[in-house]
């Protein structure tokens, strides 16, 4: 048997409706983005699930590490004061 | 960034997973995990397509178009979930190409359920309602598993499959409710499915080893036994809907239990078809094989239009 040789991996994300954004809905292989959009439509939108489809070849995603969770992360934690409920206002205002 | 060992690296894991937080793609996982995982996914991907061979025996047959199109859909669907499976494997590090080789070399096992030919249009049904009733019952206890992009792709095909099991009832349930051939054709096909349908929740839980490894890594969440009762609890009172009897005489309701008792499984045929004896075994990786050799020209196309057309962009929505 000939191995074949592998199609290139690309990322879909499908907005589900108008209003929101695209979200990752997994992956497929492909030649080439024209032959990723059309599979990906086959694949992840055969009931009505979205009205458009981006494709992202896996290769050019960059992510952060997940061993920094707490480097990366972590700053935002002691800055409690971006948060409305670090604030006292008196109880029988809506603010 | 902090080294850890091995060891408190495998603690800091296993902690992760007893807080039923999810394991994504790119954390540290131990080498077992992670060889575990390929496994059962690799395998449960091969299933979708292997099962798209029996049902699409009867496409050519199907008795309207109606059911011509449902059957179209369904098997279509079948392949989907195996590349939803496919494409969650290959987020643990390993090629689709391997994966397909594997099954075409019969190194990864695909389920044994599909190794039973479909002898009538009943089978369809047959394999809808109890095939795929077994595999949801699986399936859905798989959407709470440990690793995230498994879940995923469980969670979406469970949506899917749902469809899979009524139109297996409805259409036994036409053929009950028909002639007496019809009746006797929906009888005959439940008497040769039902055991093999048990059967694919694998061997009894003190026969399975991988079992409490598998729990205790939140990759399995169910039983064996305990998701093979929950089918025929489920299946029983359905039977009963469709006018049509399940082929055990021992299965009964049991007071006391609050669930049925059901009849010894065969489990000398189980492992004879896991280890390839079965009807169809050689004939469904002939035709996978046949298939994907077929299929290359096509990817060669792909490809060479590919490399000449790039690269190009589209605009972004």
């Amino acid at each position: 048997m000939t191995q074949a040789q592998g199609l290139p991996l690309w990322e879909v994300f499908v907005r589900s409706r108008r209003g929101l954004s695209h979200i990752h809905v997994g992956s497929l292989h492909a030649a080439d983005w024209e032959m990723a959009v059309q599979n990906a439509r086959d694949l992840y939108t055969r009931r009505s699930e979205g009205v458009s489809i981006w494709v992202v070849a896996a290769t050019d995603i960059h992510a952060s590490d997940p061993d920094d969770r707490g480097p990366l992360f972590d700053p935002p934690g002691d800055k409690v004061y971006r948060h409305p409920t670090f604030y006292q206002v008196p109880e029988d205002l809506k603010l | 960034m902090e080294q850890m060992g091995d060891g408190s690296r495998e603690e800091a894991f296993q902690s992760r997973i007893d807080a039923e937080v999810r394991i994504e793609p790119r954390d540290w996982m131990p080498q077992r995990y992670r060889s575990t995982l390929v496994r059962q996914i690799a395998q449960h991907a091969h299933s979708e397509i292997i099962g798209m061979q029996p049902e699409g025996n009867w496409i050519t047959r199907a008795p309207s178009l109606r059911r011509k199109a449902i059957l179209l859909a369904k098997v279509q669907d079948e392949a989907g979930h195996g590349l939803y499976l496919y494409a969650a494997a290959e987020t643990l590090g390993v090629e689709r190409e391997a994966l397909v080789e594997m099954l075409q070399t019969g190194r990864q096992k695909y389920s044994s359920i599909f190794n039973y030919p479909t002898l009538s249009w009943a089978d369809v049904g047959a394999i809808g309602w109890l095939v795929d009733g077994a595999a949801i019952t699986n399936q859905l206890a798989l959407t709470h598993t440990s690793y995230g992009p498994y879940a995923r792709a469980m969670v979406r095909i469970c949506r899917e499959e749902s469809f899979h099991q009524r139109q297996g009832f409805e259409l036994l349930w036409q053929l009950s409710h028909g002639t007496a051939a019809q009746h006797q054709m929906a009888q005959d096909s439940i008497d040769r499915w039902w055991w093999p349908s048990l059967m694919m929740f694998g061997p009894p839980d003190q026969a399975s080893p991988n079992t409490a490894q598998s729990m205790r890594w939140g990759i399995k969440r169910v039983s064996n036994d305990e998701l093979r009762q929950r089918f025929v609890d489920m299946t029983v009172p359905q039977a009963r809907a469709l006018g049509l009897s399940l082929p055990d005489p021992d299965l009964r309701w049991n007071e006391s239990t609050g669930r049925h008792d059901f009849g010894p499984i065969d489990w000398e045929e189980f492992q004879r078809v896991v280890a390839g004896d079965g009807p169809c075994n050689a004939e469904r990786l002939r035709c996978r094989r046949q298939a994907h050799q077929e299929g290359e020209w096509v990817r060669e196309a792909a490809r060479s239009w590919a490399a000449r057309h790039a690269p190009t962009r589209s605009e972004v929505a």
